[in-house]
C-alpha cells in the first residue's frame, strides 16, 4: 500500500510537471489590464497539484500507515488485468472489425470464458445486444456506430430502415 | 387572474387526445434515453427536432418538453443503478443514490428520485407561471462577475465539506480544473494542452467521457476485484410495502425538497449557470444543514432527494431565459430554441406578448409532462430494479458494452472511447489509493465556467480584481461562498479536540 | 478505304454518343447508400448549428435526400477538429460539412495541416450580415456619436464578441483601423450571450448578426447603428450602411457546404442538386428574408474561386490585425 501510494503520488508529480510545461505555450502571467493569460490557469493549478502530490509523497515517509495491506488483492488482480486487456482489444478492434463484431467478441469472451456462463445465456445476450444497439442507436437515435470492414453488410439494412 | 385564464386556455391545448398521446410517448422515450449512460435529453431532443415539422408547433413543443422531462427523470436511473451519471446534472444524485442501491435500497432511491423530481418540477412550474415575465429582468443583471461568484459558491458549498484526505482532495480538484482547460482558450482563441497533437483534444475533454470512465469502467473494475469477498450489490426487491415506506420517507423531506426547488429554479434560470450548480448546491445545503452530515455519501435518502428536486426545478428554470431572452442555458435548450426559430417564433421579450397561445400551451404542457413522467417512472421502477438482479458477471459485461457505446455516441469519436478506457483504469487506481473522485468530476464540470467568467470580468474591468466584491450581487455570492467554506472548518475546530482526532496531514 | 473510315467514324460517334448519354445517367443515378453525415464546424446551439439543423429539417420534410442527413457537431478548436476530420474522410461520398468563416480563418491562424483548396465545394447557401449595436438606453444615435464615445472612453469601451479571431473580432479590428479607435474586446461563448450582455449593460456595444439581436431589437432594448453591408438590409430600412456613410467596410459571414477532398463527381452532383432544390424551397426563402440573410447561391468552380478570394482577404485582415505574420 505504501509503495503504491508513493508510486501514484510520484506519477502525479511527473504528470503535473508535464502539464506545467505544456501550459507554458500560452502566456502564464498577468497580462496587464486584461487579467491572466491563456496558460495561467493550467500552469498555476498544475503547480498546486505538483506541491500537493509532493506533500503526499513526503508524508508517506514521515508517517507510514500502521496496517500495510497489499494494494492489489493478489487473487483478483489477474481478473482485473484480463478485463482491462479485453476492453482495450475490443476498442482497438471497433475501428477495423466494426462495433458489432468487436462487441460480440467481447461479450462472448466475458460471458462464456471469463464468467463461465452457459452457452444458452451467452448466445442469447451476445445476439440480442447488437440487435438492440442497432435499433436503439442507429435506427431510433440516428447515431451511426463505427463499422470498419463490415460496412458493406449494412447497406441493405440502411436501405430497409432509413 | 389573467395568468390563470391564459393557463386554462393552454390546458385546453395540451390536454387534447393527440397531445396527451404525444406526452406519454415523449416521456417514455426520454426516460429510456436518459437512463442510458452517455445519452441525455440533448440526444432525444436533437433527434425529434426535424420530425416536429409533421405536427403543429404547439404539439411539437409538447413532444420536445416531454422528452426533456423524461430524460431528466431517466438520468437519475443510471446514476442510482449503475453509479454512472448520464448527464452532469445527475452527478450529485450518484453520491447517495449509488450507496443506496448497493445496500439493496435501489427501489427506495428510485422512488425518492421520482417523487423529488416531481415536486421540484411542479414547484418550479408554478414559479414559472407566476413570475416568468418579471424574472427575465433579473437574469439580465447577471454579468460575468456574477456568474463567477455563483459558480464559486456552488463549488464551495460542495467541496468545502469533504471528509476526505485534504491533500488528495486538492490534487483531484486541480487535476479536474486543469483537464477542463484542454482545448481552445476562448479568450485568446488559441489551442492549449493538445496532448500529442491529437485532433480529438481540440474540443476539450467532455464531462461525460470522464464520468463514464471513472464511474462506469472504474467502478466495474473495482467490483471485479472485490467480488471475491462480498457482493457489492445487494439484490433489491420492490414491494407495495416498500413503495409505501418510500412515500412516508419522502414526507419527512419537505424542507429539503422545497429548498431544492426554489434554489433549482432560481439558479437554473440564470443563463450559463443551469442545473448542475443548482443540484450541487442543493446537495451541499442539505448536507450542511442536516443533523447527521456524516450519513451523507453513505446512502442517505435526503442526498438523493435534494439534487433531484433541484435539477428538475432547474430544467424548468432554464426555459425562462430561453423564452424571454432567447438565451439557451444548456445544449438542450439551445436545440429547443432552434426548433422555435424554425417554426417562425422569435424568442425574446416579445414572445409573451405576441404569442401567448404558444407560451401558455408550453407552460401547461410542462405540468402534464411532469405528471406523466412521474407516473411512468414509478411504473417502470420494478423493471429497473429487476435489471440489477442479474448475476454480476452478466451485469458487468453489459455495463462495459454500454460504457463503450455510450461514450462514443455523444460526439461520435473513437478518441473519446479510448479516453474513457484510460480514465477508467486511472480512476480505478486512484480510487484504490483513496483519492476522492467526486471533486475531480465536479472540477471538470465547473472549471470552464469559472475560468471563462473570471477572465471575462477582468478584461471588462481593466484587470481590477476588486470588481468581484464591488458589485452587489457577486459580492453577496462571494461572501456566502467564503462562509460555506469556513463553516465546516469552524465545526471541525470545535469538534476535533473532543474527538481527539488529529488532522489528516 | 472509305468503308473502313466510315465504320471507324461510326464507331467513334456511337461510343461518344453512348458516353454522352451515359454520363448524366450515371450522375443522376447516384444516390447515397447510407445516412449522410453533416459535420458542423461549430458547437451545438450556435448560429451555424441552428442553420445547419434547419437545412436538415427542410431536406427531411421535402424529401430531398433518399437517406437521412445526420448532423454531427465538431466545433473544437474553432473548427480545426472538423477540418482535420474532413481531411481524413478523403474520397468519402457520404460526408458533407457546413462551414462558416472559420473555414478560412482557422487554418490561417494556426497550422493544422489542411489546405481548404483540397476540399470539394458544393454550395454557398447564404451570407449573413453584421450590424453595429448599442444598448437602447445609451445616447448614441449615429456612427459619429459612436466613434466620439469610444474615443472619450480612452480604450475602456467594452465591445462584446464571440472570441478573438472570430468574425466579430475581425469586424472590430476593421472599425479600429478605420476610425483610429481602441476597444476592450470581451469574448463570450456565443452570439446569444453577447446580445444578452449588451442588453444587461455588461458591455457597451457589439457587432452581432441581425438574427441574434432580433428579439431585443423588436422589444426596443437594443439599437442598430450601422450595417456592414453594401446595400441596406430589408428588415432595417432605416439603418445606414457603412458604405453610404463613406466607409468601405463590408463584411459577411458565409454559410456554405463542402465535401471531403476527392469526393466522386456523381456524389457532388447529387448534393449540389439537393442544395439547389433546398434553396428554392419556401421554408428557406421565408426564413432567410426574416433573418436578413442574403441568399445568392454559388456552386462548383465559382464557389471555389469565392473561397480562395475570401481566404486571401482574411489573410490580409488578419495580417493587418497583427494576428498572423502574413504571406
Amino acid at each position: 500500500m505504501v509503495t503504491a501510494d508513493r508510486v501514484i503520488a510520484a506519477s502525479l508529480m511527473v504528470f503535473s510537471a508535464y502539464l506545467m510545461w505544456h501550459a507554458t505555450v500560452l502566456p502564464i502571467g498577468w497580462e496587464g489590464s486584461s487579467g491572466p493569460g491563456g496558460g495561467a490557469f493550467p500552469f498555476w493549478l498544475s503547480l498546486v497539484m505538483l506541491l500537493a502530490s509532493a506533500g503526499i509523497f513526503l508524508r508517506s515517509f514521515v508517517s507510514p500507515p500502521k496496517d500495510d495491506k497489499p494494494f492489489f488483492d493478489p487473487e483478483m488482480i489477474r481478473s482485473v488485468v484480463l478485463v482491462c486487456v479485453a476492453l482495450l482489444v475490443t476498442i482497438g478492434a471497433m475501428q477495423y472489425l466494426g462495433t458489432y463484431v468487436a462487441l460480440m467478441g467481447f461479450l462472448l469472451w466475458y460471458l462464456r470464458i471469463f464468467g463461465g456462463h452457459s452457452w444458452t445465456l451467452t448466445a442469447s445476450i451476445t445476439l440480442i445486444t447488437p440487435v438492440f444497439l442497432f435499433f436503439f442507436f442507429e435506427v431510433t437515435l440516428k447515431i451511426l456506430l463505427p463499422k470498419g470492414v463490415t460496412e458493406p453488410f449494412f447497406l441493405p439494412l440502411y436501405a430497409i430502415f432509413f | 387572474m389573467d395568468v390563470f385564464s391564459l393557463l386554462m386556455d393552454g390546458f385546453a391545448t395540451s390536454l387534447s387526445p393527440l397531445n396527451l398521446m404525444i406526452v406519454l410517448l415523449g416521456v417514455t422515450a426520454g426516460l429510456f434515453i436518459g437512463a442510458m449512460p452517455g445519452l441525455g435529453s440533448v440526444n432525444g431532443v436533437a433527434i425529434v427536432l426535424p420530425l416536429t415539422f409533421i405536427v403543429p408547433p404547439s404539439s411539437a413543443i409538447i413532444l420536445l418538453c416531454a422528452i426533456y422531462y423524461g430524460a431528466m427523470y431517466g438520468g437519475a436511473v443510471s446514476s442510482i443503478l449503475l453509479g454512472i451519471p448520464g448527464a452532469s446534472t445527475a452527478v450529485a444524485t450518484t453520491f447517495d443514490g449509488r450507496p443506496m442501491a448497493q445496500q439493496g435500497k435501489a427501489g427506495l432511491a428510485l422512488i425518492a428520485a421520482a417523487v423529488a423530481s416531481f415536486i421540484g418540477g411542479t414547484i418550479s412550474v408554478v414559479l414559472f407561471t407566476v413570475f416568468a415575465a418579471p424574472l427575465a429582468d433579473l437574469a439580465l443583471k447577471f454579468g460575468p462577475a456574477e456568474e463567477f461568484a455563483l459558480v464559486l459558491l456552488a463549488f464551495t458549498t460542495f467541496v468545502g465539506l469533504g471528509g476526505d484526505d485534504v491533500l488528495k482532495t486538492i490534487v483531484m480538484i486541480c487535476l479536474g480544473l486543469v483537464l477542463s482547460t484542454v482545448g481552445l482558450d476562448l479568450i485568446s482563441g488559441q489551442p492549449r494542452l493538445i496532448f500529442g497533437d491529437l485532433p480529438g483534444f481540440y474540443s476539450g475533454i467532455s464531462f461525460l467521457v470522464l464520468a463514464i470512465g471513472v464511474y462506469g469502467i472504474g467502478e466495474v473494475l473495482h467490483t471485479i476485484e472485490t467480488s471475491k469477498t462480498a457482493p457489492q450489490v445487494t439484490p433489491a426487491r420492490i414491494t407495495f410495502k416498500e413503495l409505501g415506506a418510500g412515500f412516508r420517507a419522502m414526507n419527512r423531506l419537505w424542507r429539503t425538497m422545497s429548498v431544492g426547488s426554489f434554489l433549482g429554479f432560481f439558479v437554473g434560470m440564470l443563463p450559463a449557470a443551469g442545473a448542475t450548480p443548482a443540484s450541487l448546491m442543493a446537495y451541499g445545503i442539505a448536507r450542511s444543514t442536516s443533523k447527521k452530515p456524516d450519513s451523507f455519501g453513505k446512502g442517505n435518502i435526503e442526498g438523493v432527494a435534494a439534487p433531484e428536486t433541484a435539477n428538475n426545478a432547474a430544467s424548468t428554470g432554464s426555459l425562462l431565459p430561453m423564452l424571454t431572452l432567447g438565451i439557451p442555458g444548456s445544449p438542450t435548450t439551445a436545440l429547443l430554441l432552434g426548433g422555435m426559430v424554425m417554426w417562425g417564433l422569435v424568442p425574446g421579450p416579445m414572445l409573451f406578448i405576441e404569442q401567448p397561445d404558444f407560451v401558455w400551451g408550453l407552460i401547461s404542457s410542462l405540468y402534464t409532462a411532469n405528471f406523466a413522467a412521474v407516473l411512468i417512472n414509478l411504473a417502470l421502477i420494478p423493471l429497473f430494479v429487476w435489471a440489477l438482479r442479474m448475476p454480476f458477471t452478466v451485469l458487468c459485461a453489459i455495463v462495459l458494452v454500454l460504457c463503450i457505446v455510450g461514450g462514443f455516441a455523444p460526439s461520435q469519436k473513437m478518441h473519446d472511447v479510448w479516453l474513457i478506457a484510460g480514465f477508467g483504469i486511472a480512476g480505478y487506481l486512484l480510487r484504490k489509493a483513496d483519492y476522492p473522485l467526486a471533486p475531480l468530476v465536479l472540477a471538470l464540470v465547473l472549471g470552464p465556467l469559472m475560468e471563462k467568467s473570471f477572465r471575462q470580468t477582468l478584461i471588462a474591468e481593466q484587470g481590477n480584481v476588486l470588481a468581484f466584491v464591488e458589485r452587489p450581487l457577486s459580492g453577496t455570492f462571494i461572501a456566502l461562498a467564503v462562509l460555506f467554506f469556513l463553516l465546516p472548518l469552524a465545526k471541525y475546530l470545535r469538534k476535533s479536540p473532543k474527538d481527539g482526532v488529529a488532522p489528516a496531514q | 478505304m472509305t468503308v473502313s473510315f466510315t465504320r471507324r467514324a461510326a464507331l467513334g460517334l456511337a461510343s461518344a454518343a453512348a458516353m454522352a448519354l451515359a454520363m448524366p445517367a450515371v450522375a443522376s443515378d447516384w444516390k447515397p447508400q447510407k445516412p449522410v453525415e453533416m459535420v458542423i464546424m461549430a458547437g451545438q446551439g450556435g448560429g451555424a448549428d441552428r442553420l445547419a439543423r434547419l437545412f436538415q429539417s427542410i431536406i427531411q420534410k421535402e424529401n430531398l435526400s433518399s437517406m437521412p442527413i445526420l448532423p454531427v457537431n465538431k466545433g473544437g478548436g474553432s473548427g480545426a477538429e472538423a477540418l482535420r476530420y474532413l481531411k481524413d474522410k478523403e474520397g468519402d461520398a457520404h460526408t458533407i460539412m457546413a462551414t462558416l468563416n472559420s473555414y478560412y480563418t482557422t487554418p490561417l491562424r494556426t497550422d493544422i495541416g489542411v489546405d481548404i483548396e483540397d476540399y470539394t465545394p458544393i454550395a454557398r447557401m447564404a451570407l449573413d450580415t453584421f450590424v453595429l449595436w448599442v444598448n437602447a438606453d445609451s445616447d448614441i444615435q449615429t456612427l459619429d456619436d459612436y466613434v466620439a464615445a469610444v474615443k472619450a472612453a480612452g480604450g475602456e469601451w467594452k465591445m462584446g464578441g464571440t472570441g478573438t479571431g472570430q468574425e466579430d473580432s475581425l469586424v472590430t479590428a476593421m472599425l479600429e483601423k478605420e476610425f483610429g479607435i481602441k476597444h476592450t474586446y470581451v469574448p463570450f461563448k456565443g452570439g446569444g450571450t453577447v446580445a444578452k450582455n449588451l442588453v444587461g449593460g455588461h458591455i457597451d456595444s457589439t457587432v452581432n448578426n441581425p438574427s441574434e439581436q432580433m428579439g431585443f431589437w423588436q422589444a426596443g432594448k437594443s439599437r442598430p447603428i450601422a450595417a456592414f453591408t453594401a446595400d441596406r438590409i430589408a428588415v432595417f430600412p432605416d439603418v445606414p450602411t457603412m458604405t453610404e456613410l463613406g466607409h468601405e467596410m463590408v463584411y459577411t459571414m458565409q454559410r456554405s457546404f463542402v465535401a471531403p477532398p476527392g469526393t466522386p463527381p456523381e456524389a457532388v452532383a447529387y448534393y449540389t442538386a439537393m442544395f439547389e432544390k433546398l434553396a428554392e424551397s419556401e421554408e428557406w426563402q421565408t426564413y432567410a428574408s426574416e433573418k436578413a440573410l442574403q441568399t445568392d447561391l454559388l456552386t462548383g468552380d465559382a464557389l471555389q474561386a469565392y473561397f480562395l478570394e475570401e481566404r486571401q482577404r482574411h489573410n490580409d485582415i488578419l495580417t493587418s490585425m497583427g494576428e498572423i505574420a502574413g504571406s
